[in-house]
């Protein structure tokens, strides 16, 4: 059964089409990296997923619930989409920390949040706000960052960031964690401490979406591969097949201009 | 000078009540404008046309006229024109119009003030509470805010000094705050007449009060420095 079921999803900024005729799907525990050039769809994509915006057409199912269907207004109210974003995390480009917080309390503050909606709350507070700090801390050593709790985002590296970033959209457990270029921000030499933390959560089967630019790690980390253009998916399939022997003439021309550069 | 020592302790025993009703003005001019400002700024920002016209053309009328006139046609207008004097006789009237005055001048500024505060703060934030699961008013409190207060202290520190300033605007409708005070001893007062330099001495008071907001609104600046 497929974790997450994508049908037809198009979106238009003012005349443009962005996404035309988007489906796809994926399987619990798998990966899939999507590739293409800038402003093929892919970032809008993710958007729509995490309800930053709306698809005009289109259906999206997580574990055979309906989240959202472009003809059923029900399922387009603001108060619910709150509770739907939640199977979705997201990872940005350019990270979003809070900056008046420390990197724990950044990874704390959304958890903390949900449960003070749990009926329970008012009892239980201390034990609850104990087992939301020991999980951020876990979820942080994970990264890399025992000794950057306290660290606020300006005294950390770019790269250190984007782990903090990682494990605050991992403190809430959703469904499809997805990834918007998440390396694209950072110096060169601070990509591979993030790569190689998303290889660990792939290798651990997390599900998850990445958008990004690092066609080895695309390769590597994925167990399927979706290849965009102007808003399409022009191709997809393993990694090998898409990488090695592509079948669509647009592809081989997107993967020939990264083997020269 | 002899004569100045020999006047100072009545002098300025009379200069301290009129100081009390200018600190009076000031704080009553905070509290009110601080929220009202913030009220001011989101129907600003509001997306709902009619509401955000209206507040841009309120803010508009405000900041482009006088202080002065604003005071002159909230304290008289009532009476003199509508025969209706809501405000009362006396200081406490006065006071009354005047703070009112004030709060709705000031509250106009500050929500310029918010405004930019408010949307410097980069998109991105909101994204990633949203997709965290926060509500809007979690997200202003929680995210927002901070880093609004934080962008919104020097332009604010500003107004906050123009306006113990101001305050002595308020003498035009005969409020009695500290240049009221002073300006008394050159007509007559407390047996002292003719005599100019309690009306200087004033700008002393305004100096060292000034002196110290600028002490603590730099101390908050600093405060707020633990993050970027």
């Amino acid at each position: 059964m497929s974790i997450l079921e994508v049908e037809h999803i198009c979106k238009s900024f003012n005349q443009t089409e962005v996404l035309k005729d988007i489906s796809f799907s994926l399987e619990q525990g798998q990966a899939v990296s999507i590739i293409g050039s800038s402003g093929s769809g892919k970032t809008t994509l993710l958007r729509c997923l995490n309800f930053l915006e709306t698809p005009d057409r289109g259906i999206i199912r997580v574990n055979n619930k309906t989240l959202f269907d472009a003809d059923d207004a029900a399922t387009k109210l603001e108060s619910a989409i709150r509770k739907k974003r939640l199977h979705f995390g997201l990872v940005f480009q350019s990270f979003h920390l809070f900056p008046q917080y420390t990197a724990l309390e950044n990874v704390m503050l959304a958890k903390e949040l949900l449960a003070k909606e749990q009926p329970d709350y008012k009892v239980r507070k201390k034990e609850i706000q104990e087992e939301i700090r020991s999980l951020a801390g876990t979820l942080l050593s994970q990264m890399g960052l025992d000794n950057r709790k306290d660290n606020y985002p300006h005294q950390l590296s770019g790269g250190q960031c984007q782990r903090v970033a990682i494990a605050r959209a991992l403190a809430l457990n959703p469904d499809i964690l997805c990834f918007d270029e998440p390396t694209s921000a950072l110096d060169p030499e601070l990509t591979g401490e993030v790569l190689r933390v998303i290889q660990e959560l792939a290798d651990s089967n997390t599900t998850m979406i990445i958008v990004t630019h690092e066609m080895s790690f695309a390769k590597d980390v994925a167990n399927h591969v979706i290849f965009m253009d102007d808003g399409s998916i022009i191709e997809q399939g393993e990694p090998v097949q898409i990488f090695e022997n592509p079948s669509e003439e647009r592809t081989k021309r997107f993967l020939s201009g990264y083997s020269q550069g | 000078m002899e004569q100045i020592l020999e006047q100072m302790p009545v002098v300025v025993s009379s200069l301290n009540i009129g100081f009390i009703q200018t600190l009076k003005l000031f704080f009553v001019t905070l509290v009110g404008a601080f929220p009202l400002g913030l009220v001011i700024a989101f129907g600003s920002m509001s997306r709902f046309r009619p509401l955000s016209c209206l507040t841009k053309l309120l803010v508009w009328i405000i900041r482009g006229t006088p202080l002065m006139i604003q005071l002159l046609i909230i304290y008289y207008f009532p009476g003199l024109v509508l025969h209706n004097p809501i405000w009362g006789g006396g200081e406490a009237g006065r006071f009354l119009a005047a703070s009112v005055s004030f709060i709705l001048n000031y509250a106009c500024y500050f929500s310029e003030i918010y405004r930019g505060g408010i949307q410097g703060v980069p998109i991105g934030q909101e994204e990633a509470g949203l997709v965290l699961g926060m509500t809007r008013s979690q997200i202003f409190f929680k995210i927002t805010l901070l880093q609004m207060i934080k962008r919104i202290v020097p332009p604010m520190s500003n107004e906050i000094i123009t306006l113990v300033k101001d305050t002595s605007l308020a003498r035009i409708i005969a409020l009695q705050e500290i240049i009221w005070a002073g300006q008394a001893f050159m007509k007559g007062s407390h047996g002292i007449s003719g005599a100019i330099w309690p009306l200087f001495f004033t700008a002393v008071y305004y100096l060292i009060f000034n002196g110290v907001l600028t002490v603590l609104l730099g101390q908050l600046e600093k405060k707020l420095d633990y993050f970027r």
